[in-house]
């Protein structure tokens, strides 16, 4: 006993100074963050020896006499070997968040080397220091490990966020590669290995065809991880990076058949043309299975997500859980797991994203990102470490000839492949784009863990062929990983384009998409687009009403982008501190006006007619009147939980608190350069601005802090001078207590201006409308307009 | 591409012997303007659209609106009236026509077909540019109903109202929202600051190639033109 927990201290001393080892290499180049840490660690680790010291003395005390009930109370014992487990997964996880910290604060050595390289030099490093410990290594990379718990969130947040329309739109290039250009490398590696090894000298001999053509298997497939962790660093434009990551994605069917197929047949060494057929059909059904589980647990996801707007906390919990039930069930039956996670995300984003909120989404879409960054982290160091663990077989023919023919092959196959799918594709692949695909073909992870399942007794050649597959790890992460980011320079590849979707693009792809579709059918034959169209009008039909709660299921795409828009703005302009700002300070903008149509009389004849008349100033009320009615209702509609039933939902009181800030602020500066607020000498006297308000009474969402001042978010949507106004603000009172004071006090201030001059009258009335009209879009927004995010796509059911 | 192999006129011939096509085609500016530069329509797709023409005109040699009206798979797109009205704008037959006729024959078909036709694997820049062009160009005059040179505010809300012309009263209702946004877009991407009393007239062709410049047009305003016969599938 006591030496177990003599060894166990042991262990835990070795620990503590494995981080501190960890941590002065991370101090050396990153001070603050040393300086930071390292009083804790050396707390801990008095901490550690006390305990030490105290538990021996129980320990002996306990032996001394037996047979006492009493003795002397622990006050502090230890007991490692309790908590080890979680300990120990704690303390990898830790070092691996921070090696990624210390990553990024060093920007020029990032900028050389890939991140994956570093991390699995870091395992190296670490897997030596456990060495040098006298410590057996652990077997970290553990095939239960890596492919229940590591591999799962790398893949969920890949097919969450998949981008679904390029993907699509090249699927079948995708599929292509994934599939006959994965066979094509698993049996040509795999053939061409087998008649190496037949050469007299290599003392290879012993070697089969069979397990030749399983290390084929497993050697051939790219690997997602991988090719996620070099080409998000590459910027690669969107088409090939789709093309590399999502054959990395589909060839997961081809590897598992091959696997299972080579694996079962090594033991009986025959192959009849029977097993062949049968292989195809498990193909299809690896595959096809592993989509429906995928779809059908995404469906239920969305489904489910359609009734949790009482109980948004638990919102995200439901896209994990069913993802990883999905895969797990895949799995279950030897389906393609990863397939079936892939088709899950990709299934339930659409719906799940129109019915969680907006804080449901962000908090999916981080946890999905800190997952997976964690277990592909994790998953590069524990190569490193399961390197130096070993065992190794090296054999210089082996693992070279597995190298060179894994370049020939990939080369030959991607080369060959494009040359029959150019024949089909219309916008062709230039041979720049052949090289990046072929020299993006990136191995990883999955194929060591495929090759450490493998039976020690069924493949005496395991240990060589862990080896080898490390070797061939080795060189394309960091032979091609390094050298790709210059290449891809030197060949000029053009890059992936980072600005933001704009309205006009939305409209124009939408607009597209139904003119291809048109002339397709004009052309008379049902293509890619028309079948899109038919599915996105079955979706829209259908399945959203099934899947989508409320009343947002109607919402068009474009509208549905809009609104995400014009939420992203106000949030935008609230954070930047909104109309505030000084009008001289405001970047260059161009307001409402010089886009609207001047249909009025010349500014001077207005000037010459004092006022209106009074049945002319009726019918604008009324206009604007139905106007804020009309926009009430929808806004009714809207509503999936009122803003007082849950307030901190959507931050409300957070948002009031901003207001009366601007507010306060923005008076300030309305007092110090009246002149400025007033739209200066221009055309603008205050029937004119009233008539532009009745020819457009809808168009003052999107003025900005323009150059006349107006701050843009005003809570007082009406101000008590207007008659009519004043049902307005009965209507909202119940949420805008605040407003409402605000508002009578912008009333005041108002009427003060009315009694001096026109303009602010004019103003104001415009900054009442403005604010009528802004605030359902705002209501909107914070009743939770769903998610909106600066990366996203929202794309069609199919694109 | 203007010495297209002999195989292929005589192929060509036995297509077009029964209609008087043929000799029109070597001799017009049309003939280069389909199968001139870069990317091509083969003779075989040409003889399909024929087909499908001929159908869609009742073996006439002219095609009408109420011919193109009567598709019925066209009947649910929401732009169909600005598609059918592109087929009948002489901008798109020619460089500088004008107006709006009555009836197509199949060359002007052609012609407006060909400004869908996919892009060739290897372009240089200028040639790349110049698709680009014309494709954008299609499209600017799709929107551009009075052919005055700008897209007007008018002109962009009736086309984001038709756009939105199958989601009912919803869609009309943010349709001039979502219209006038995007023109107050492009008048700050494309004129940076403007005084409170200047008036921007409306998207130039200048600025509609600035605003769509992210689009990769060349790449996405293809379709693919058949080589075999399907016509007899479709309604």
């Amino acid at each position: 006993m006591s030496v177990r927990v003599a060894l166990h201290s042991r262990s835990f001393l070795e620990r503590g100074l494995l981080l501190l080892v960890i941590l002065i290499f991370l101090e050396g180049t990153v001070l603050t963050l040393g300086a930071a840490s390292s009083p804790d660690i050396s707390a801990q680790d008095n901490t550690g020896g006390h305990d030490h010291l105290d538990d021996h003395r129980g320990i002996a005390g306990s032996h001394v006499h037996p047979n006492y009930t009493k003795k002397a109370f622990p006050v502090l014992s230890l007991d490692y070997h309790h908590i080890q487990v979680p300990f120990e997964i704690s303390l990898w996880v830790l070092l691996a968040s921070l090696m990624k910290l210390g990553f990024h604060l060093i920007p020029q050595l990032s900028s050389i080397v890939p991140e994956s390289c570093l991390l699995i030099v870091v395992g190296l490093l670490v897997g030596g220091l456990i060495k040098l410990a006298g410590e057996e290594v652990p077997p970290v990379l553990d095939s239960n490990l890596f492919f229940l718990c590591l591999l799962p969130p790398i893949i969920l947040d890949a097919g969450y966020f998949l981008p679904i329309r390029p993907f699509m739109e090249n699927i079948g290039t995708i599929l292509m590669f994934a599939v006959v250009g994965t066979l094509w490398n698993a049996f040509f590696v795999g053939g061409l290995l087998y008649a190496v090894c037949q050469i007299e000298g290599t003392y290879l001999s012993q070697v089969e065809l069979l397990p030749c053509l399983l290390f084929g298997s497993i050697i051939s497939a790219v690997d997602p991880v991988a090719v996620l962790a070099v080409f998000e660093e590459i910027h690669i434009n969107e088409l090939l990076h789709i093309l590399v990551f999502g054959e990395s994605l589909l060839n997961d069917a081809v590897t598992v058949v091959l696997y299972h197929l080579f694996e079962e047949y090594s033991g009986a060494g025959e192959v009849t043309p029977m097993d062949v057929v049968l292989g195809v059909i498990c193909f299809l059904i690896v595959s096809l299975g592993g989509i429906a589980v995928g779809a059908i647990y995404g469906i239920l996801a969305a489904f489910t997500s359609r009734f949790t707007s009482h109980t948004r906390v638990i919102e995200p919990l439901f896209v994990f859980v069913y993802s990883y039930m999905a895969y797990l069930s895949a799995e279950m039956f030897h389906l393609s797991g990863i397939m079936a996670l892939i088709a899950c995300g990709a299934v339930m984003r659409p719906y799940v994203e129109a019915n969680i909120s907006h804080k449901s989404h962000t908090t999916v879409k981080y946890f999905l990102k800190m997952w997976s960054s964690v277990s592909e982290t994790l998953i590069f160091i524990f190569l490193g470490v399961a390197t130096v663990a070993g065992p190794h077989a090296w054999n210089w023919t082996f693992v070279s000839v597995t190298v060179i023919l894994c370049l020939v092959s990939r080369v030959i196959g991607v080369v060959g492949l494009t040359f029959i799918i150019n024949k089909f594709r219309i916008v062709k692949l230039t041979t720049k784009d052949q090289f990046i695909v072929a020299y993006g073909g990136l191995r990883g992870a999955i194929a060591f863990s495929l090759g450490y399942l493998l039976d020690k007794n069924l493949f005496p050649m395991r240990t060589m062929f862990l080896t080898a597959i490390i070797t061939e790890i080795f060189f394309t992460v960091f032979v091609q990983g390094m050298t790709i980011k210059p290449l891809v320079d030197l060949l000029a590849v053009k890059k992936k384009q980072e600005a933001k979707r704009s309205i006009n693009e939305e409209i124009h792809t939408q607009f597209l998409d139904h003119l291809l579709t048109g002339i397709e059918d004009i052309c008379g034959h049902y293509g890619h687009h028309h079948w899109k169209d038919k599915l996105n009008r079955f979706n829209k039909k259908y399945i959203k009403k099934c899947l989508i709660a409320g009343e947002r299921y109607k919402e068009p795409q474009l509208i549905a982008f809009y609104h995400k828009m014009e939420f992203k703005q106000a949030i935008e302009l609230v954070e930047s501190g909104g109309g505030v700002k000084l009008p001289s300070a405001v970047p260059s903008q161009v307001s409402m006006q010089n886009i609207q149509p001047k249909k009025l009389p010349p500014p001077v004849a207005e000037r010459a007619l004092p006022q209106f008349t009074k049945g002319r100033e009726e019918e604008i009320r009324k206009i604007l009147r139905s106007n804020l009615q009309k926009t009430r209702q929808r806004l009714r509609s809207y509503n999936r939980h009122t803003l007082v039933a849950d307030p901190f939902e959507d931050g409300w009181n957070d948002f009031i608190l901003k207001k009366q800030r601007l507010i306060e602020l923005e008076k300030k500066v309305r007092l110090m350069s009246n002149y400025l607020t007033v739209p200066g000498a221009t055309p603008d006297s205050p029937t004119m601005c009233r008539a532009r308000l009745a020819s457009d009474p809808n168009a003052f969402y999107n003025i900005k802090a323009s150059s006349d001042g107006v701050p843009t978010i005003q809570v007082d949507l009406a101000s008590p001078q207007s008659p009519d106004s004043v049902n307005m603000l009965n209507e909202f009172s119940k949420r805008g207590a605040t407003g409402q004071g605000l508002g009578q006090r912008e009333g005041a201030d108002r009427d003060e201006d009315q009694g001096l001059m026109m303009k602010p009258a004019g103003k104001g009335e415009k900054g009442e409308e403005e604010g009528g009209n802004k605030n359902p879009g705002l209501m909107r927004c914070l009743s939770d307009p769903g998610p909106s995010n600066e990366d996203e796509e929202d794309e069609p059911f199919l694109p | 591409m203007n010495n297209v192999p002999s195989i292929y006129i005589h192929y060509s011939l036995c297509i077009y012997s029964s209609c008087h096509y043929f000799n029109f085609f070597l001799k017009s500016s049309i003939f280069n303007c389909i199968v001139g530069k870069g990317p091509v329509i083969s003779f075989e797709q040409i003889g399909i659209l024929h087909k499908r023409f001929k159908q869609l005109s009742h073996n006439e040699d002219t095609l009408r609106r109420d011919d193109l009206n009567t598709i019925p798979d066209l009947s649910c797109n929401p732009i169909r009236t600005q598609i059918i009205e592109a087929f009948f704008d002489k901008r798109n037959f020619h460089q500088n026509g004008e107006g709006t006729v009555q009836e197509i024959s199949f060359e002007e078909f052609l012609v407006v077909m060909s400004h869908f036709r996919p892009p060739a694997l290897n372009m240089t820049e200028e040639q790349r540019e110049s698709i680009r062009r014309e494709k954008l160009r299609f499209l600017f005059n799709m929107h551009d109903t009075d052919n005055d040179g700008t897209i007007t505010l008018e002109e962009y809300r009736h086309v984001v109202e038709e756009l939105l012309s199958r989601s009912g009263a919803l869609g009309k209702e943010t349709a001039k929202g979502i219209a006038d946004a995007a023109m107050l877009e492009v008048a700050s991407i494309s004129m940076g600051h403007m005084e409170p009393d200047e008036f921007y007239e409306g998207i130039t062709f200048e600025h509609f190639l600035k605003i769509l410049k992210d689009i990769e047009i060349e790449t996405r305003m293809n379709i693919r033109f058949l080589n075999m016969d399907t016509t007899n599938l479709c309604k």
